[in-house]
């Protein structure tokens, strides 16, 4: 495996304007003639779509949801970030460059990082135009708030829906296609498989989930932009059907999985309340602007919040990190609330709890202003937990929310298999070893609106492809593939439901590979999983057949890859022998009980190859190179 | 606490489908409503039955997977939300729940309580978007909108396309889900060079599928869980008479297939 990250050359501010003004283009009466396959709908393969359909290329978007506009993007509540320096508070690209690698524990790619800072603000603008109706200013200007690891405020928002006015306006630009005649929308079709013809990615196998049947689909290029794998710990703020399957069919056919290990643990969601539990929510990082993070003084205190005076109270947030406190980044703000619980002084019921308090906030600006900030997530809370945000403080604990780690990508957002680009949460290359909030969207509308229309462009001039349909010979033998796949798993009939194999699976990835790890505990969870992986290919049941609408079968395929990428991750962990961001190695940590990077032999990507469900991956390496940011121990005191 | 459940089950479009009855113990007051029909699920896949389909994703009130009609009401009732935010704590020991898809000739059941609404894809193609190039909008900052409008858009734009509005209306229509989205672009300025366009080309489309007409019940006002006003199908039909007597541009030519 060659990994050659094809950054242009040149001063880092000007890199992508010199690769943009000398990329081969592709002729207008060329582009009908060529076809794009995007995987996903959300924000990158709703912008992709709809931007490659303006281009004139041909156009399918797939999605599993019964509609493209309900993609995961769609749940993200806070808000998107931009260099715009509309509050004249001292932003630039170069800041906001800078905030991302060094939020990403200096572990990104910097070039990808400060083409992402420098397109920022066009998507702002992009948005805007197409109606979509982010928080403006009494003057009728555009709003911002504050995100974590920021100190200039450059989050735009849409109440507490961005990431919905966002998709929905990725969905207008591709409905707009859609009544052009460039794009085909394949709603409930999931892909099962990609087919590689001479070394190229040229299709994808699906299935129709509503009667089951099987398709190929061929196309000069395919972009995956199918978001993160966060679901591999069952309880996650991702939607229920979030998984890694179309990324991991792709590394099984060739394509480089880059840092798996790192993934986020988000430190505001409502705490699990039962076993029962499907999933966890998200509260928000934006509350942090205005709620401050507790915990009691002392261990074992049971009074309720309210009875407890302001001497007892530890606003851990604010006294370790003063120059951030409580919008210090999700990795440290999480591990320092896992660190309070795990000293016994967590509240509510389990224990595993810390106070987000609006108290101070609705004293100085009134409950009728929190509640135009926040007032749909508070009535959430509420929702959820029966309980008043608005009178007791909110209980919050950390939840496995994002995946920094994907496919590895070179710049032009091509993974090692020519032909298959990888967009959005999907890929690893912006966030390095943690993300900061309101990025992610960003990154998605940045890869969708404004790079792989342009880069995919240099791939299709210079490629020499050749015509292929689908009853090319690689085509019937993926499909059969897949079909033996399904075959299998259906053949099983053992005596455990596919949810308690993955919630088994999700125990073990939170205790072992969640926030924080040892050597010890990776090795033992790789053979453990192992074990689980043999005992559900033996014994997990799957009702109902292969031709039918069957949700069961659905789930059943995306944890068997599941539990492959869950090894993955933990050989990775174990690899990576320093902490960075949300990768924390019990082993290599401050006196202060920080991350310990160890640049001297970890400043690289790791970028897996697969050998076989049953062998051991090739571990290669791209070196990071910087050129403009100096590495210093994150700190956020 | 103990619940009977009568669920609708059909297992294809073709299918005819009926209730079928079940007992749930243990329900746990904390569960939501779809963590309880995991369980039942859980239950029957242990039985050897087929678990009971549902759409969902999210499970936070906003994608619009989710829905199905609870003792009569959509989404349940508990106003302002979605079927996924409803937790059992409002349910009592003993309660007799019944489950049923959305009914509607626009919307075909596709398995239990799963319901086909690629309806409501096809009106917003013809025409619910502002057309914009990507790459070719000017600054953000360059129009001011009063916060009072913006905030009125945002009213509108919330719609999540659950469909609950056509599965409560006696007659089926998807005025309240048509008028949002007009009313959502055309109140902004961005959205006014196509104003009129739009609702000459979503009504037609609206009206290509199998939804009925709008008598004023006001029965998905009552059932939207974004809450979304009727004032919305005021304004499209305000727009969309203009657009007819002005004669404003195109019509979307097409009928489009069902
Ligand atoms: C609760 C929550 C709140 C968040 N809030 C914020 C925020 O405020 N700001 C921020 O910047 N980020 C936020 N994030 C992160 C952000 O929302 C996501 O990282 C981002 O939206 C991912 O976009 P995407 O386009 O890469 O993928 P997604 O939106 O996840 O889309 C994936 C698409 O791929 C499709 N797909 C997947 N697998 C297959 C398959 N096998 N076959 C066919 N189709 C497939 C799906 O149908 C879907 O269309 C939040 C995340 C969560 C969970
Ligand atoms: S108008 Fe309300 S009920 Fe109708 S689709 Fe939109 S959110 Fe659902
Ligand atoms: S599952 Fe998304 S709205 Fe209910």
């Amino acid at each position: 495996m060659k990994l050659d990250a094809r950054i242009p050359s040149g001063p880092l501010a000007e890199k992508w304007m010199n690769l943009r003004d000398h990329l081969k283009l592709v002729s207008p009466a060329n582009k009908r003639k060529r076809s794009i396959i995007v995987v996903g709908t959300g924000l990158a393969g709703g912008a992709a779509a709809a931007s490659l359909g303006e281009l004139g290329y041909r156009v399918k978007a797939f999605c599993y949801q019964d509609s493209a506009r309900r993609a995961h993007s769609i749940a993200a509540q806070g808000g998107i970030n931009a260099s715009k320096n509309y509050q004249n508070d001292g932003d630039s690209d170069f800041r906001l460059f800078y905030d991302t690698v060094k939020g990403g524990d200096f572990r990104s790619r910097e070039a990808n990082v400060y083409r992402l800072a420098e397109v920022s603000g066009a998507i702002i603008d992009q948005c805007v135009a197409q109606g979509i109706p982010f928080a403006r200013e009494y003057g009728g200007y555009l709003a911002n708030r504050s995100f974590g690891g920021a100190q200039v405020s450059r989050t735009f928002y849409a109440r507490g829906q961005t990431g919905q006015q966002l998709l929905l306006g990725a969905y207008s630009a591709l409905n707009a296609q859609v009544a052009a005649g460039t794009v085909e929308v394949h709603p409930r079709t999931e892909m099962l498989d990609l087919v590689v013809i001479d070394g190229r990615a040229r299709g994808i196998v699906t299935r129709d989930m509503v009667d089951g049947s099987l398709e190929c689909h061929v196309a000069d290029a395919v972009l995956l932009c199918t978001g993160g794998y966060s679901n591999v710990y069952f309880l996650s703020t991702n939607a229920k059907g979030c998984n890694v399957t179309a990324a991991w069919r792709a590394h099984r056919r060739g394509a480089g999985f880059a840092n798996p290990c790192y993934t986020q643990i988000h430190p505001t969601c409502i705490p699990q309340s039962g076993e029962y539990q499907s999933k966890l929510t998200l509260m928000s990082e934006s509350l942090r602007n205005d709620g401050r993070v507790w915990v009691p003084l002392k261990g074992g205190d049971e009074r309720a919040p309210g009875d407890i005076p302001e001497a007892e109270r530890d606003y851990y947030l604010e006294r370790l990190y003063p120059a951030f406190g409580n919008l210090a980044p999700r990795d440290i703000s999480s591990r320092a609330a896992k660190r309070a619980c795990d000293e016994g002084r967590g509240v509510g019921p389990g224990k595993r709890g810390v106070y987000l308090d609006f108290e101070e906030s609705i004293g100085r600006l009134g409950e009728d202003v929190i509640r135009t900030r926040y007032g749909n997530l508070f009535d959430m809370y509420e929702r959820i937990t029966g309980e008043n945000p608005y009178k007791v403080p909110m209980r919050i604990y950390p939840a496995p929310h994002y995946s920094m780690g994907g496919l590895w990508v070179d710049y032009y957002l091509m993974s090692t298999i020519p032909g298959l680009f990888v967009l959005g949460e999907a890929n690893f290359s912006d966030h390095g070893a943690n993300r900061l909030g309101a990025s992610a969207l960003m990154q998605g509308l940045a890869d969708g609106y404004f790079v792989a229309p342009y880069t995919l462009g240099e791939y299709l001039a210079g490629a020499k492809l050749d015509e292929v349909d689908t009853s090319h010979e690689s085509c019937r033998q993926t499909v059969n593939e897949v079909n033996e796949r399904t075959a299998k798993l259906l053949a099983v009939k053992g005596s455990r439901s596919v949810d308690s194999f993955h919630r088994e699976l999700g125990l073990l990835m939170l205790d072992r590979c969640g926030m924080s790890r040892t050597a010890d505990g990776l090795t033992d969870a790789i053979a453990k999983i192992r074990d689980l992986r043999e005992a559900y290919w033996n014994d997990v049941t799957v009702p109902g057949e292969g031709a039918e609408f069957n949700q069961e079968l659905e789930k059943a395929g995306r944890v068997a890859d599941h539990f492959e990428l869950a090894e993955l991750m933990c050989r990775d962990a174990l690899e990576r022998e320093e902490s960075c961001g949300g990768h924390f190695r019990e082993e290599y940590q401050t006196d202060e009980g920080e991350a310990l990077r160890n640049d001297d032999d970890f400043c690289h990507v790791t970028v897996w190859e697969y050998n076989g469900a049953d062998k051991v991956p090739t571990a290669h390496r791209e070196p990071l190179e910087f050129e403009t940011v100096q590495l210093a121990q994150r700190s956020y005191k | 606490m103990r619940l009977t459940l009568h669920v609708w089950r059909q297992s294809n479009a073709r299918d005819k489908g009926g209730f079928k009855t079940y007992e749930l113990e243990d329900v746990n007051t904390h569960m939501s409503f779809l963590e309880m029909l995991d369980v039942l699920n859980q239950d029957l896949i242990g039985r050897g039955e087929d678990p009971v389909a549902f759409d969902h994703d999210c499970r936070e009130g906003i994608c619009g997977s989710c829905g199905f009609v609870i003792n009569g009401v959509a989404h349940g009732d508990q106003p302002g939300s979605t079927v996924c935010q409803l937790h059992m704590r409002h349910f009592s020991d003993g309660d007799e729940v019944t489950i049923e898809p959305w009914r509607a000739k626009a919307f075909p059941v596709v398995r239990d309580l799963v319901v086909d609404r690629s309806a409501f894809d096809r009106i917003l193609t013809a025409g619910g978007f502002i057309t914009v190039r990507t790459g070719s909008a000017p600054d953000a900052n360059a129009i001011p909108i009063a916060t009072e409008t913006l905030e009125h858009a945002m009213d509108f734009a919330e719609c999540i396309g659950c469909g609950a509005c056509v599965a409560s209306c006696p007659n089926s229509a998807a005025m309240l889900f048509v008028g949002a989205k007009i009313a959502h672009l055309g109140i902004l300025p961005q959205g006014q060079s196509e104003r009129h366009q739009r609702a000459l080309a979503m009504v037609e489309a609206m009206e290509n599928e199998a939804f009925g007409a709008c008598t004023n019940f006001r029965a998905c006002e009552a059932v939207c869980p974004k809450e979304i006003s009727i004032a919305g199908i005021a304004r499209m039909n305000k727009d969309y008479r203009k657009a007819l007597f002005s004669g404003v541009g195109f019509s979307s030519g097409k009928k489009r297939k069902r």
